[in-house]
């Protein structure tokens, strides 16, 4: 094979042909996929949920993970969030003319090591290569399908007055971890990135309460974002303590330099949970006890009147408005 | 770094909030000059917990906020002049100018990038050899230092096609030009923490004696604002007025002989258009004839035709100080960040937008 990616990769042929099988089929391996017909033939019953994202990451490789396990995590997170088990995920390349192969086997197996750990396949994929300049690298989409228990209805919709607000874990690792090796900001960070399939904590989740209403994972935009569009959907107000936020000190430390504010950088292993309040203690223990959820916290709760309002009591014993990101984080001139 | 949490450590805030309490007897309105300021308030919500006695007023300390339509307007034309790439920082994307934005004639195809530190845009130049790459140089004593190495090193690296567009401001002279406008009276500045890292502490040392101003130069945690209003308070109480640091850490009464060196070396002051202000002598940096051939106002011939301010908006009498957002009609009523109108609706440290932020239905 040329150590780089040519058009002719993408066009149906020889060459195309080997990538898929040595690239794709021998790594991610399953009798599914291997078939290699048009399309993947399954069998599944009951409720099922679906979901699809396009990942678009720069840099493609940073601390912590890579667009691959990126694009997984992210739809077995998505899945999850509905309650649903990861069974069977799509995985479709748009490779820029003359990206390296050896980066894109890393890729790969990325994406293998991540598939495997949430226990999902993946059973269908497609790979287009176009003109230098036409794309930024490589980009990649991937669809899911998973499972929902029969009567589970977890929902953004489902908030209730009185309900706790549960996080599992310190907020901004991923987007300040992807943003120390951005070009031109590169300043020198231990932090990696959360990024990690969370449906193993939220099966947990599930098996110790039946009271769990709303699960959501923060990523682009935010907790800030994620809080609001669970009290716009739910008609509620929610309440959160800035004292519990858990927050690591580069996160901090950098937040501060760039003029960010933690509630709106970006995570990819982190979900907000609302739970009924007589199970939240042992919905937070639960995530305690799972390798992704050890910092769990109870963050605030739900309350009646101002819908769709999300306050933050401050450090200083002060109220503030927690608004939804808007435009582009940028950081500050000054 | 763990520095950091100490700064937000809410029992020591909290017993500097009841100090201030115990201490304030005369009403005081103290202006913020920073945007950063301005967000840390509003961020901790310190307005909410300080006495009656205090009122705190934003000031023009946002570069993207007091940047005149007119200068924008320049930046737009050269974006659309063939071969020339324009690079700025990520907040001047978004600014309205008189007709269209940079990120507008961005869409249209000119070759707008953003970058994060001015040394991005040299590498840009080096980079793209037969284009002309042009850095908008905004900001305040905190950045100009960082233009003036990027010249240097475009000198030493023989590079014929960068240039700097400098709409550069300084501080001093427009806190000078507000106190002598008469328009706010104030009884204490918060000087701002990154300026005075480069300017030093002495650089405020005017507005002490001749106006009899209190002046403490503040950081950006919480802590670091608490403290600076309780000196200020100590010092209305008192009598005083003195230049004083609530920010050691960062800043000496010098400042920073190294970046004023290089500010120097390739700047001279200039009188300067600003938001809502108007021109302030000696408020701009201007590029020295010696490094002229790096002007963009130079090297290009810019004609961005007439300027005209967008209606209703009045960022100009926010910046001032004598207005607030609230008191704006566009505010969260055809301005937003999403679709703003004016500039202090557009930056993450503009007054506007910080209230729409944290402040707005807070009845503050």
């Amino acid at each position: 094979m040329a150590d780089r990616i040519l058009l002719a990769h993408g066009s149906g042929g020889k060459l195309a042909h080997d990538l898929v099988q040595e690239m794709f089929v021998d790594v991610l391996g399953n009798p599914i996929l291997a078939k290699l017909d048009d399309a993947a033939i399954f069998t599944a019953s009951g409720r099922l949920a679906f979901t699809t994202d396009s990942y678009v990451v720069t840099p493609i490789f940073f601390p912590g993970g890579d667009i691959g396990k990126l694009a997984v995590c992210g739809t077995v997170n998505d899945l999850a969030m509905s309650g649903a088990r990861p069974l069977y995920l799509s995985l479709s390349f748009i490779i820029e003319e003359g990206f390296p192969q050896k980066d894109l086997e890393e890729i790969v197996n990325s994406v293998k090591e991540a598939t495997d750990e949430a226990g999902a396949m993946i059973v269908t994929g497609d790979t287009k290569v176009v003109d230098q300049g036409s794309a930024d690298r490589l980009y990649i989409n991937t669809a899911g399908v998973g499972a929902v228990a029969p009567g589970l209805n977890i929902s953004g919709s489902n908030a209730q007055p009185g309900d706790k607000v549960l996080l599992s874990g310190p907020i901004g690792d991923h987007g300040i971890a992807v943003m120390s090796k951005r070009e031109g900001f590169s300043f020198s960070t231990k932090l990696e990135s959360d990024c990690a399939p969370l449906n193993d904590m939220v099966a947990d989740m599930l098996a110790a309460s039946s009271n769990i209403h709303c699960l959501r994972d923060p990523t682009r935009g935010g907790l800030a974002t994620t809080l609001n569009e669970l009290a716009k959907q739910s008609e509620i107000k929610i309440i959160i303590e800035e004292e519990q936020l858990p927050v690591h000190d580069e996160v901090l430390a950098a937040c501060e330099m760039l003029g960010f504010d933690p509630l709106y950088v970006a995570n990819e292993g982190k979900l907000v949970a609302v739970v009924a309040a007589p199970d939240a203690e042992r919905v937070l223990n639960t995530m305690r006890k799972t390798r992704y959820g050890k910092e769990a916290v109870i963050l605030g709760e739900v309350v009646e009147g101002d819908s769709g309002r999300v306050v933050m009591k401050t450090h200083l014993g002060a109220t503030r408005i927690v608004d939804m990101l808007v435009g582009d984080l940028l950081p500050r001139i000054c | 770094m763990k520095f950091l949490s100490e700064f937000r450590d809410g029992r020591l805030a909290k017993g500097v909030v009841s100090q201030i309490h115990r201490r304030s007897e005369t009403p005081a309105r103290f202006m913020e000059f920073c945007g950063g300021h301005t967000v840390t308030i509003f961020r901790y919500g310190i307005r909410q917990i300080l006495p009656a006695t205090i009122e705190m007023l934003s000031g023009p300390g946002c570069p993207v906020c007091v940047t005149a339509n007119a200068d924008l307007d320049k930046a737009i034309a050269l974006a659309q002049t063939p071969g020339v790439i324009v690079t700025t920082f990520g907040d001047m994307l978004k600014v309205p100018g008189s007709d269209l934005s940079l990120q507008e004639v961005k869409a249209e195809g000119a070759d707008v990038r953003m970058v994060y530190s001015t040394m991005d845009a040299v590498h840009i130049a080096e980079e793209n050899p037969s284009k002309r790459v042009v850095f908008l140089g905004i900001g305040f004593e905190t950045t100009a230092p960082t233009v003036a190495a990027s010249i240097l090193h475009a000198e030493e690296k023989h590079l014929k096609n960068y240039y700097v567009l400098s709409v550069h401001k300084l501080c001093p002279p427009v806190i000078k030009a507000l106190l002598d406008s008469g328009e706010v009276n104030l009884d204490g500045l918060i000087c701002p923490g990154h300026v005075s890292a480069v300017i030093g502490s002495r650089a405020w040392d005017f507005i002490a004696r001749d106006y009899a101003i209190p002046c403490v130069v503040s950081g950006f945690e919480p802590l670091d604002v608490l403290q600076c209003v309780d000196m200020l308070v100590t010092q209305v109480e008192e009598g005083n007025s003195k230049v004083e640091i609530a920010y050691r850490r960062g800043v000496r009464p010098e400042g920073n002989p190294e970046a004023l060196r290089l500010m120097d070396e390739v700047f001279e002051a200039c009188p300067a258009q600003w938001r809502g202000m108007g021109t302030i002598p000696d408020s701009g940096l201007k590029l020295r004839s010696t490094y002229q051939h790096f002007d963009a106002e130079y090297a290009f011939d810019i004609d961005p035709g007439p300027t005209r301010e967008p209606q209703g908006c009045i960022c100009g009498d926010i910046l001032r100080g004598v207005k607030t957002p609230l008191d704006c009609r566009l505010f969260d009523n055809g301005c937003t960040p999403e679709d703003p109108v004016g500039p202090c609706m557009v930056s993450s440290e503009g007054s506007c937008a910080t209230y729409y932020l944290y402040g707005r239905n807070s009845g503050r």
